[in-house]
C-alpha cells in the first residue's frame, strides 16, 4: 500500500511536469518572446513604431470593424438563442449547424466568398455598379472598409449565440412561459427574465467576439489591399514583418504587443466571468 | 377541461411570443452573411466543367498543398490528443500551485491573433531564435520546414482538445476507477480499460475540431511554413490566397469547394460522434 501511494505521487509529479513543460514551451515562451522582440531596439523605438501613421490608421479600422461585428453578432446571437431554446420546430438541428459554419471553414474561404459575391465577377457586384451609376455614388465593398467589416462579422458570427444557447437550455423555458401566460409582452419577458440569466454568458460572448475580431487575419487579408487605408492591425503586422529589415520586424512585434496585452486581458476577463457565473449558480 | 387547455398549449408549444420575429431575423441574417456568400462560391465553381475542375485541383502544387495540410494537421491533432489528455487530467485531478494560471493559459491560442502567433513562432524557431538556435546546432531545422508547420498547428489546436475533455473528466464518476482498482486492475489497465473508453467521444470531438481548424489554418502557419512549392511546405489556404492574388478565381473557387466538402465531412463526423454519445447516455 505504501509502495502504491509513492507510485501514485510519482505519476502525479511526472504528469504535472509534462504539462508545465508543454505549456511553457508552447505558450509561455512565445508570449514572452513577443515582448522581448518588441523592445529589442529600445523603448523609444517601441513607442515610435506604435505611433506611425500606418499603425494608427490600422488601429482605427480594426476598432471600427470590431465594434460593428460585436453589435451585429450580439443582436443575432440573442435572436438566434431565443429562437433555438424557446421554441421547437423542424430543422432546428440544421439551423444550429448552419450557424456554426464559420467555426469550421478556413477564414481565407470567407474572404473568397465575399470576393465572389461582391467582386468584379460576383453576382451582387454588377448590382452595386448599377446603383453607383444611378446615384452617382462610389460604393465599394471588396477591397474597401465594408468588405473588411463583412469579413469580420462572418468569422465571429457564431461566437455570441454559442455562449448564450447552453445557458438558456439549462434554464429551461418555464419562467418565460409563466410570464407569457400572465400576459407579459415579449420584450418585457426578455428584459425581466431572460436577460438576467444570460448576462454573464452574453458578456463572455462579447469578450470572445472582440478578441477574435481584433485578430482576424485570413479573411481580411483576402479583402483588404491598401496599406494605411483598409489595413487592420494584423495586416499591418504582416506588412511590417514581411518588409524584412530588423527595424520593421521589431516594429511588427511592437504592434503585436498591443494585441498580446489584449489577449491577456481577455483571458483574465474570461476567468472572472466564469467565476462570477459559477458563484451565481451556487447561490441559486 | 384543464387537460385540454394544457394539451392545446403543449401541442402549439408557442406560448412564448417572438417565434416569427426571431425566426425571420435569424434566417435573414444567416442567409445574408453566411449562406449567400458561400453559395456564390458554389455557383461559380459549378460553372466549371468537370474536366476543368479536375484539372485545376489535380495540379501538382495543389495536390501537394492538400497533402501537406492534411498530414500536418492530422499529426498535430494526434499530438494534441496525447498532451491534451494529460493536461486535462492534471487540471481536473490534481491540486498544485499555479493551476489556475495554467488553466487560463490553455485559452491563449484562442485569444491571440493568428498573425501574432505566426510571426512569434517563426522567429522563435528560426536559426537565430531562442529555441531554434540550440535545435539548429543539433542539426534540426524547424522554421520553414514541415516540423515548424506542425508546431504552429499544435499551438492553435491544443485548446480544442483540452476543452473537449475537461468537462467529461470532471463528471466522470470515480466509483468505476475505485471498482476497477478493488477488483485488482493496475493503474494503467484502469486507465485504458475504464477511463479512456469514457473519454473517447470527447477525444474524437476534440480531434475533429483541431483537425478541421488545422486544415483551414492560415495566419499562424504561413510565416513558419516557408511556403516553398519545391519543398512542399505550402499549405492549402496559402495556395488559395496565392490564386486570389493572381486573380485566378477559377482555381481559388475549385480548391475552396474541395476544402468546403472536407470540412463538411469533419463536421458531420463530429455531429455523429455527439449524437451517438447522447443516445448512449440516454439509454443508461
Amino acid at each position: 500500500m505504501q509502495e502504491n501511494k509513492k507510485d501514485k505521487k510519482a505519476v502525479q509529479m511526472i504528469l504535472i511536469a509534462i504539462s508545465v513543460l508543454f505549456i511553457t514551451f508552447m505558450l509561455v515562451i512565445p508570449l514572452i518572446s513577443v515582448i522581448i522582440n518588441s523592445l529589442s531596439e529600445g523603448f523609444v523605438y517601441y513607442l515610435k513604431s506604435l505611433q506611425s501613421e500606418y499603425t494608427l490608421s490600422a488601429l482605427k479600422v480594426t476598432l471600427f470593424a470590431t465594434v460593428i461585428a460585436v453589435i451585429v453578432n450580439s443582436f443575432f446571437g440573442i435572436m438566434a438563442a431565443w429562437l433555438i431554446t424557446k421554441f421547437s420546430f423542424k430543422g432546428k438541428h440544421i439551423l444550429s449547424t448552419l450557424i456554426d459554419i464559420p467555426f469550421s471553414i478556413s477564414p481565407v474561404i470567407a474572404g473568397l466568398a465575399f470576393i465572389m459575391t461582391f467582386g468584379r465577377l460576383g453576382w451582387a457586384g454588377s448590382y452595386i455598379t448599377k446603383i453607383n451609376d444611378l446615384l452617382g455614388t462610389n460604393i465599394q465593398i471588396v477591397f474597401a472598409i465594408p468588405g473588411v467589416v463583412l469579413a469580420t462579422i462572418f468569422v465571429t458570427f457564431p461566437f455570441i449565440s454559442r455562449e448564450i444557447i447552453p445557458v438558456l437550455n439549462a434554464q429551461g423555458k418555464d419562467e418565460e412561459e409563466a410570464a407569457a401566460l400572465m400576459g407579459a409582452s415579449g420584450f418585457t419577458i426578455f428584459r425581466k427574465i431572460t436577460l438576467p440569466h444570460i448576462k454573464w454568458a452574453l458578456l463572455y460572448g462579447i469578450i470572445l467576439c472582440t478578441a477574435r475580431a481584433l485578430g482576424e487575419f485570413g479573411a481580411v487579408n483576402a479583402l483588404s489591399k491598401t496599406r494605411g487605408e483598409t489595413f487592420t492591425l494584423p495586416l499591418e503586422i504582416d506588412a511590417l514583418y514581411l518588409a524584412g529589415s530588423s527595424d520593421s520586424i521589431t516594429a511588427a512585434f511592437a504592434v503585436s504587443s498591443i494585441l498580446v496585452i489584449i489577449a491577456i486581458v481577455v483571458i483574465v476577463a474570461r476567468n472572472i466571468v466564469e467565476y462570477k457565473a459559477k458563484r451565481k449558480m451556487e447561490d441559486r | 377541461m384543464i387537460k385540454q387547455i394544457v394539451k392545446k398549449y403543449i401541442r402549439k408549444d408557442k406560448v412564448i411570443p417572438g417565434f416569427g420575429l426571431t425566426m425571420g431575423i435569424s434566417l435573414l441574417m444567416l442567409s445574408l452573411i453566411i449562406l449567400l456568400p458561400l453559395l456564390s462560391v458554389l455557383v461559380f465553381s459549378f460553372q466549371l466543367s468537370p474536366a476543368e475542375f479536375l484539372d485545376l485541383i489535380t495540379k501538382d502544387n495543389v495536390v501537394n498543398a492538400f497533402q501537406t495540410s492534411i498530414i500536418s494537421s492530422f499529426l498535430a491533432a494526434i499530438i494534441n490528443c496525447l498532451f491534451g489528455t494529460i493536461l486535462a487530467w492534471v487540471l481536473i485531478k490534481y491540486e498544485f500551485p499555479g493551476k489556475r494560471v495554467l488553466d487560463g493559459l490553455i485559452e491563449l491560442p484562442f485569444a491571440l491573433p493568428t498573425a501574432v502567433a505566426g510571426i512569434t513562432l517563426s522567429k522563435l524557431y528560426s536559426d537565430t531564435g531562442l529555441i531554434g538556435k540550440p535545435l539548429a546546432q543539433l542539426g534540426l531545422k524547424v522554421s520553414y520546414t514541415k516540423i515548424g508547420l506542425t508546431i504552429a498547428l499544435i499551438f492553435v489546436g491544443i485548446p480544442f482538445v483540452v476543452r473537449a475533455i475537461q468537462p467529461v473528466l470532471e463528471k466522470l464518476d470515480s466509483q468505476y476507477e475505485e471498482a476497477a482498482y478493488i477488483l485488482g486492475a493496475s493503474k494503467t489497465r484502469t486507465f485504458f480499460k475504464v477511463i479512456l473508453p469514457e473519454l473517447r467521444p470527447a477525444l474524437l470531438t476534440g480531434f475533429g475540431l483541431a483537425f478541421a481548424r488545422g486544415i483551414g489554418e492560415y495566419g499562424s502557419v504561413i510565416y513558419i511554413a516557408g511556403n516553398s512549392a519545391k519543398e512542399k511546405t505550402q499549405v492549402i489556404s496559402y495556395v488559395i490566397m496565392q490564386k486570389l492574388n493572381y486573380v485566378d478565381y477559377a482555381s481559388a473557387t475549385a480548391i475552396a469547394l474541395v476544402m468546403l466538402i472536407l470540412s463538411f465531412l469533419i463536421l458531420l463526423f463530429i455531429n455523429m460522434v455527439q449524437i451517438h454519445q447522447s443516445r448512449r447516455t440516454n439509454h443508461i
